[in-house]
Formats: structure tokens, C-alpha cells, sequence
């Protein structure tokens, strides 16, 4: 029984998948996809590696930045992930390899006002995060899928990567963070999307 | 706090067949605020046992038919939602709809000047709503639609876009086909490519501004071969669907 409105004749194609295990896996109002759909709001942007630089920057003592190579030597590691989009799809045990955002802010020494990360990227697209969702483990800058260099489709040369959110909060063609005491909406955060965009609550747009 | 999109009951008003494979519905909506032409709405279907789905769909009416708003769907033959809709929903039935959504991809005939549509298939259904948009304004600022499609009997809303290309107000659709062409196609047969998009800009100019909807492939390769072109990145708004073909 549902207290929802029941639609006439829909019955739903239930699979395997969306049962047991993996259905516990798939968030309120989402689908599984195989396929790594593209979504976003302009062309790609294709920045040289030579030119390529990720920065944190605000909030901190000393603003720290790294090259290409040099971001490619820090401590990296595999990560597999489900990842939920806004647009309903999710993909499970995607397998990336990147820098935690635990490691990159150990670069840095953070002043105690610094509460929000903004995430900026090129072509000018900015997401917001709490600091306290990105520490522990909770994010990372990707560089690598399923073994290969992330491709520029998908976000390379790196993207955010933030498992628990909706996936616009995983900035692509990400070039650095700025911490911040106050929020301030992104892109996606200022076009009626939520601001926070956890996908087990479905805070899929403003007010849910 | 911002209001919620809530959930409200939409009334199917009446159905209609653009190909063999498109389908658009009418849904009268009980409780609508307005929408802006390139936003979409999100359908939730719940069956007897609570299971329940959701689908984002484009709205392919101007905002100036509210409180009805028109959505077009494609037939993918081993989708859940689409066959639903095709093979079962009949006018009078009612789904779960709200609304809308989406605040990037969207133009209205406040925003004067040069305007460059590309859609490739079923992309060109938020397109539409900006054409009948500026159509039922009367606003006369020269814009173009390049439109892929397989073939001609696969063109979505062709007689519509023929028929407001007739008629001198500074609209034309410009097709291409990119796989069959009836014997003695004129327009371009081939897939969208960077001659193509200076042809059609030309008339334009390089201040237009540009929406491009469509599968990823067709996207990527329209925007990149514009900015090749010279239009600044900022001029060119997409929305995307489909995987990557990977």
C-alpha cells in the first residue's frame, strides 16, 4: 500500500537489482544506469596540463598551489563509489583514482573561521560544500576512471568527487577551492537545485 | 526558505503523435506558477505496492498555454517509463508531476538578439518551447533551429517548424538527416560539423546566443566547433542527455 497517488495500470519493470542488496544502495527516486551519462551547462573546457594548476585558497594561512605534476605526486588512492545524479540516474562501484581533499588540506593551515568550501573550476562553474562534508574520507580530487585518465567529457584533467551528493556538487574541471565562513551558492545552487543535495534525503531543488 | 516544488496531479488532456516513436501529452495542471520555455518537469508513477519512479521530461510548450503544459517522449523500446506512456496512458488519466525545473538552460523574448537553436532528435523538444514561445509574442529577432534527425519521417514537430518557417518573422529551421533522405532532399544529409554550424551562424552572426540539446556526442561536437568558430564559451548553453557511448 502507498499513501502516494496510485498511477493507473503502472505496474514498473522490477528487476534484480532493484531488490535486496543493491536496492538498498539505490536512493528515493533514483534508477541504475550502466552507461556514465554527460551532463552540463556549457562547452567543455579544455585547459593545457602545462597551465593546469589546483589552488586552495581563502580561509587559510598560506594559499598553497600545485602543478600538474606536482598534483600527480601527492599520496593518491582507489576509491569505488555509488554515485546518484540529480537527473535521476545512479551508477554503482565507480572506480576512480585521486587525492583526498583530507590530504590536499593538510597543505594548508586552516583558520578556525573557515566553515564552507567553494569548489571553482574552468569555464567559471562553482559548487558549495560544507567544510565538515568534505573532510574524512568524504571527497576527493579524481584524475583517474575505471584505469584511464579522466577524460575531459567526464571532468578531466580532475574533478571533485563527493560520493554523498548529488553529483553536481562533484565539480568538474575543478582548479581549486576556496574556504570561506559564509555559505554562498554555486552554479547549480543559484538555477533553484538545493544546497545541500543529499540524495537520501532527495534534497533534489530548493526547498525539498 | 524557499517554496517546495510540490507534487500535484496532472490531468491528461489529450495525446499526440509527432513520429512513430515520439509522443506528446497535454497535462492540465492544477496548480502552476509559470515556467520559462527550456525547463522541465519531473513525472513520478507509483504502482498498487508504493514502487514508485521518476522521470525528468522537458516542456515543449510556450509558458502562455498555462495552466495545460505539453511533453514530448520518445519510445525507448526497454525504458520502464516511456513504454508506460506510449502503450497505457489514455486523456483523463492522471500522474504525479512538479515543477519546473531548471534555471540555465532557458530563454524568453526578454532577452532581444540573434539566437542559435541546435538540436539533434528528441533535443530539440525545450527548443520548441522557446520557438512557440517567441512565435506567440510576436518577437521577431532572427533565429535559426539546425535540427538533426535520422530520418525525415523521424523529424519531431516537422510541419509546425515548416509552417513557422514560412512565415517571414525571422524564424527558419534549417534539417539535416543523417542517416535515410527521400528522393530529392535538398536540405544538408550529415551529421552536425563545424561547416555546417559557420553556414548556419553566418546569417546570424557571432553574437548569438546558442542552445544546443541533444545526445552527448552531438553536443560536445556542436559546442566545441562553435567556440573553434569564435563564439565565447559563455554564449553557449547546453543540456545533454544520453550516455557517452562508452
Amino acid at each position: 500500500m502507498t499513501d502516494r497517488f496510485v498511477t493507473r495500470g503502472f505496474v514498473g519493470r522490477r528487476t534484480a537489482e532493484g531488490s535486496g542488496d543493491v536496492g538498498s544502495r539505490i536512493p528515493p527516486g533514483q534508477y541504475i544506469t550502466r552507461d556514465f551519462p554527460v551532463l552540463s551547462a556549457g562547452p567543455t573546457p579544455r585547459t593545457p596540463l602545462e597551465q593546469w594548476t589546483f589552488s586552495i585558497q581563502g580561509l587559510v594561512k598560506e594559499p598553497v598551489s600545485w602543478s600538474w605534476q606536482e598534483f600527480l605526486a601527492l599520496p593518491a588512492r582507489e576509491w569505488t563509489v555509488d554515485i546518484s545524479c540529480v537527473t535521476k540516474w545512479t551508477k554503482l562501484d565507480m572506480r576512480w583514482k585521486g587525492v583526498s581533499v583530507d590530504t590536499l588540506l593538510e597543505a594548508v593551515e586552516l583558520d578556525e573561521r573557515a566553515a564552507f568550501v567553494i569548489a571553482w573550476s574552468d569555464g567559471g562553474y562553482t559548487t558549495n560544500l560544507p567544510l565538515a562534508d568534505v573532510l574524512n574520507g568524504q571527497a576527493f580530487v579524481a584524475y583517474e576512471y575505471d584505469g584511464a585518465p579522466l577524460v575531459p567529457e567526464h571532468g578531466g584533467p580532475a574533478r571533485l568527487v563527493v560520493p554523498a551528493r548529488y553529483f553536481w556538487k562533484s565539480a568538474k574541471w575543478i582548479r581549486g577551492i576556496r574556504l570561506q565562513a559564509e555559505d554562498q551558492p554555486g552554479f547549480w545552487e543559484s538555477f533553484g537545485y538545493h544546497n545541500r543535495g543529499d540524495q537520501w534525503r532527495e534534497e533534489r531543488y530548493s526547498g525539498d | 526558505m524557499a517554496r517546495p516544488l510540490d507534487w500535484q496531479l496532472a490531468t491528461v488532456a489529450g495525446v499526440h503523435d509527432e513520429t512513430d516513436t515520439v509522443r506528446s501529452f497535454s497535462l492540465t495542471l492544477p496548480n502552476w506558477g509559470g515556467h520559462r520555455p527550456g525547463q522541465h518537469v519531473d513525472l513520478r508513477l507509483t504502482a498498487e505496492d508504493g514502487y514508485s519512479v521518476e522521470r525528468s521530461y522537458s516542456i515543449a510548450s510556450e509558458p502562455e498555454r498555462a495552466p495545460e503544459v505539453d511533453i514530448t517522449v520518445e519510445r525507448i523500446p526497454d525504458g520502464e517509463v516511456s513504454p508506460f506512456l506510449h502503450d497505457v496512458v489514455v486523456p483523463g488519466d492522471r500522474v504525479e508531476l512538479r515543477g519546473p525545473i531548471g534555471g540555465y538552460f532557458v530563454w524568453d523574448a526578454a532577452q532581444p538578439g540573434p539566437l542559435l537553436l541546435v538540436g539533434g532528435g528528441s533535443g530539440v523538444v525545450p527548443l520548441m518551447a522557446m520557438i512557440r514561445h517567441r512565435a506567440r509574442v510576436g518577437a521577431m529577432n532572427p533565429t535559426r533551429l539546425l535540427l538533426s534527425s535520422r530520418g525525415a519521417d523521424e523529424i519531431i514537430y516537422r510541419e509546425e517548424l515548416d509552417r513557422m518557417s514560412a512565415t517571414q518573422d525571422g524564424f527558419e529551421v534549417v534539417h539535416t538527416l543523417t542517416r535515410e533522405r527521400p528522393a530529392g532532399w535538398n536540405g544538408y544529409s550529415r551529421r552536425i560539423d563545424e561547416a555546417m554550424l559557420s553556414e548556419v551562424l553566418e546569417p546570424l552572426g557571432r553574437e548569438a546566443r546558442v542552445y544546443i540539446c541533444g545526445p552527448t556526442a552531438l553536443v560536445e561536437s556542436a559546442a566545441n566547433a562553435l567556440v573553434r568558430i569564435g563564439l565565447a564559451p559563455s554564449q553557449i548553453r547546453t543540456e545533454r542527455f544520453g550516455p557517452t557511448g562508452s
